[in-house]
């Protein structure tokens, strides 16, 4: 006899005790007992190496008392409020655009506390390092900002979800605007020039401006190397093989030391262009060829099927083929994006002070000779968290388009 | 291979041809002759159904109907138009003649709605809300009506197919191309888009379908052409094809398929 109500069977739960768990994986037979015991070892031994050399050994006031140099170099004081400002401008941005890409989902779910402990973290060095009551008040401003635009804008893109569409303009126009404010260019007072930035904040520019430069022509540069015209095909191919084969140090320096040689004297773009110039070269043919990747995984059906429904070649590429490749590649454009943050510190070498710059000319101070190890273990956080906020974004962006895909 | 001097009987039948194929070749790139003269005339309103073993070209054939196979010799016209390497004529011919396909070819990443309204408002240029409009019609024509903001990935495959109908009834075509639009589905969901085409042969369009499906094509068919080798073999009313083939090759296909 049946019922009419059927009857739900949920998967079956397992519950392991503690000691269950740890008998099973950490000490199921001699072997994984010795290694067990090896590692919980050596990790102590680091783990205990370490933090008596953070907390006891190492002298961090060369870090307290370089901090502004470290993040914005010889930004003339008077006008840091312009910085500020951008960063303000950003951080509202960035809650916002996490609130809107996190409609469908929990905002504080596992990455989004992840996110946010690392912000955290970041914001208690910084106070820890700040004196001035006022940045800290600033800081913790940013901080309580970057949570509530986050809860706005979850609502905002509950009520108008095609605001998603537009996130990309409005941080084009974001970024438009931070960099204004930053060089001086509105908002009264005197300009700053460009090859007068550097700490952090010279860093941050020229990444953000070779990544948002660089997308767009190595997306181009993809679409050539596919292309059904000999020239284009065969002068993106030739392109991307010859960046291809060079370091990324000599194209810097042929941008620092050739470019000069070759244009007449009038002309001589900054050399903070010119790096940025530099690096958009280069990452334009890495990301040409991850993006080339992306349109060979979309299925030749969907290409004929729009063609069948009329659309001409245009529209097929932007319409069809393009959203899907991209979408497939987001995790190695970001990767792409992460590396080339990274290869911005070998401006360092081509004799711009950006961040790591700016650590090696502190260094070069009498008064701090021999911190070494303090320097290069700060500027290597600040590097990993900018890098891990990338990757944890990047998550959360494939994580929203695959909650509408497939 | 008198087959490619054969007149075609739609020819003397008086009524309107809308497809006129003459004497169609096409080798692939590696030289394989896929398509070794093939001649066919369909009428306005008229439901051809085009059987054939795997390999006999049949669906390379329809395909050049919409210009997404290039042919080399020959000469195909449809609605009066002649389909040349002319960008603008092939444009012209694809906004008349609609497609679908076995893998139905459904956008992912766009919904059941935005796959219908898309090429109507891009290539038709309609308002959206027009577009929208006339997509929900025909939805709930092909029975999707409430499925219409999900995702293709969403839908069984019987379901995705009879989007891909609404998405290229949408523009409103002329001519309708099948091709082979039951051969990916599950059995269970065959009928499903079976009933949709019944309703739609009903509906006086003009049907040219790659299919296996004997029923349909007894049922619907205004005339079944069998194509094998490339070469068009018989073409004949579904009564006389099923129970009188002439050819040689009809017969053993037959006995091939009607177990």
């Amino acid at each position: 006899m049946t019922t009419d109500t059927p009857v739900f069977v949920g998967p079956p739960t397992r519950q392991i005790s503690p000691w269950a768990w740890a008998h099973k994986n950490l000490f199921s037979n001699w072997l994984n007992t010795l290694l067990t015991i090896v590692s919980v070892l050596i990790l102590g031994w680091v783990v205990i190496g370490l933090s008596t050399w953070i907390f006891s050994q190492a002298q961090w006031a060369v870090i307290r008392d370089n901090f502004r140099l470290f993040l914005v170099g010889r930004y003339p004081v008077q006008a840091l409020w312009r910085v500020w400002a951008s960063l303000g401008l950003i951080v509202a941005m960035g809650g916002i655009s996490w609130g809107i890409l996190a409609r469908n989902i929990r905002l504080l779910d596992r990455r989004g506390l992840l996110l946010l402990g690392i912000l955290a973290a970041t914001v208690v060095i910084v106070l820890a390092l700040l004196t001035d009551p006022r940045s800290i008040a600033l800081s913790l401003g940013m901080l309580v900002l970057l949570v509530v635009l986050a809860f706005v804008g979850q609502r905002l893109g509950q009520a108008y979800p095609p605001l998603g569409t537009w996130l990309p303009l409005g941080w084009l126009v974001g970024f438009l605007i931070a960099y204004a404010l930053v060089r001086g260019l509105i908002g009264g007072g005197q300009p700053v020039k460009l090859d007068d930035l550097s700490g952090l904040l010279l860093t941050l520019l020229t990444a953000i401006v070779s990544i948002v430069v660089s997308f767009p022509f190595g997306v181009l540069l993809a679409l050539g190397r596919r292309s059904e015209l000999p020239v284009v095909r065969w002068l993106s191919i030739a392109y991307i093989e010859l960046v291809r084969g060079l370091p990324l140090v000599t194209i810097l320096f042929a941008a620092q030391l050739l470019v000069p040689l070759v244009l007449p004297t009038g002309i001589r773009p900054e050399r903070v262009m010119r790096a940025i110039v530099g690096l958009t070269l280069f990452s334009a043919a890495y990301l040409a060829e991850n993006v080339r990747g992306g349109l060979q995984s979309v299925p030749r059906g969907q290409v004929e099927a729009a063609k069948a429904l009329g659309l001409n070649p245009v529209l097929n590429t932007s319409l069809i083929v393009l959203p899907q490749a991209l979408k497939a590649v987001i995790p190695t454009i970001v990767g792409q994006f992460i590396s080339l943050f990274k290869d911005t510190s070998l401006l360092a070498i081509v004799g711009l002070t950006e961040l790591l710059g700016m650590g090696q000319s502190i260094l070069a101070n009498p008064q701090y000779i021999g911190k070494n190890a303090e320097v290069y273990a700060f500027i290597g956080l600040i590097y990993w968290i900018c890098c891990y906020a990338m990757s944890i974004a990047s998550q959360r962006l494939e994580k929203q388009l695959g909650v509408t895909h497939r | 291979m008198t087959q490619p001097q054969m007149e075609s009987i739609a020819d003397k039948t008086g009524a309107e041809p809308i497809i006129v194929a003459k004497n169609v070749e096409k080798w692939y790139d590696n030289n394989f002759h896929v398509l070794k003269g093939v001649s066919l005339t369909v009428n306005k309103g008229e439901v051809v159904v085009v059987m054939g073993p795997s390999g006999s070209g049949k669906s390379t054939f329809i395909r050049t109907f919409n210009a997404l196979e290039p042919y080399q010799k020959g000469s195909i016209e449809i609605d009066g138009i002649q389909l040349t390497h002319d960008l603008k004529n092939i444009d012209a011919i694809r906004r008349e003649v609609g497609m679908v396909f076995q893998q139905f070819n459904l956008f992912p990443h766009l919904t059941v709605l935005q796959n219908v309204t898309l090429a109507p408002i891009w290539v038709r240029r309609w308002s959206k809300a027009k577009a929208e409009e006339i997509a929900m019609q025909l939805l709930e024509r092909v029975g999707i009506l409430n499925q219409a903001s999900k995702f293709p990935g969403q839908l069984s495959g019987g379901q995705q197919q009879r989007v891909a109908i609404a998405r290229a009834l949408a523009m409103q075509p002329k001519i309708m191309l099948f091709d082979e639009p039951t051969s990916a589905l599950d059995p269970e969901m065959v009928r499903e888009v079976l009933d949709v085409m019944r309703t739609l042969a009903n509906s006086g369009i003009t049907m040219v379908c790659v299919t296996h499906e004997v029923g349909f094509a007894r049922e619907v068919a205004d005339r079944v052409v069998l194509m094998a080798d490339g070469m068009l073999v018989e073409e004949a009313t579904p009564a006389e094809f099923f129970n009188n083939p002439k050819e040689e090759r009809s017969k053993k296909f037959l006995s091939q398929i009607l177990h």
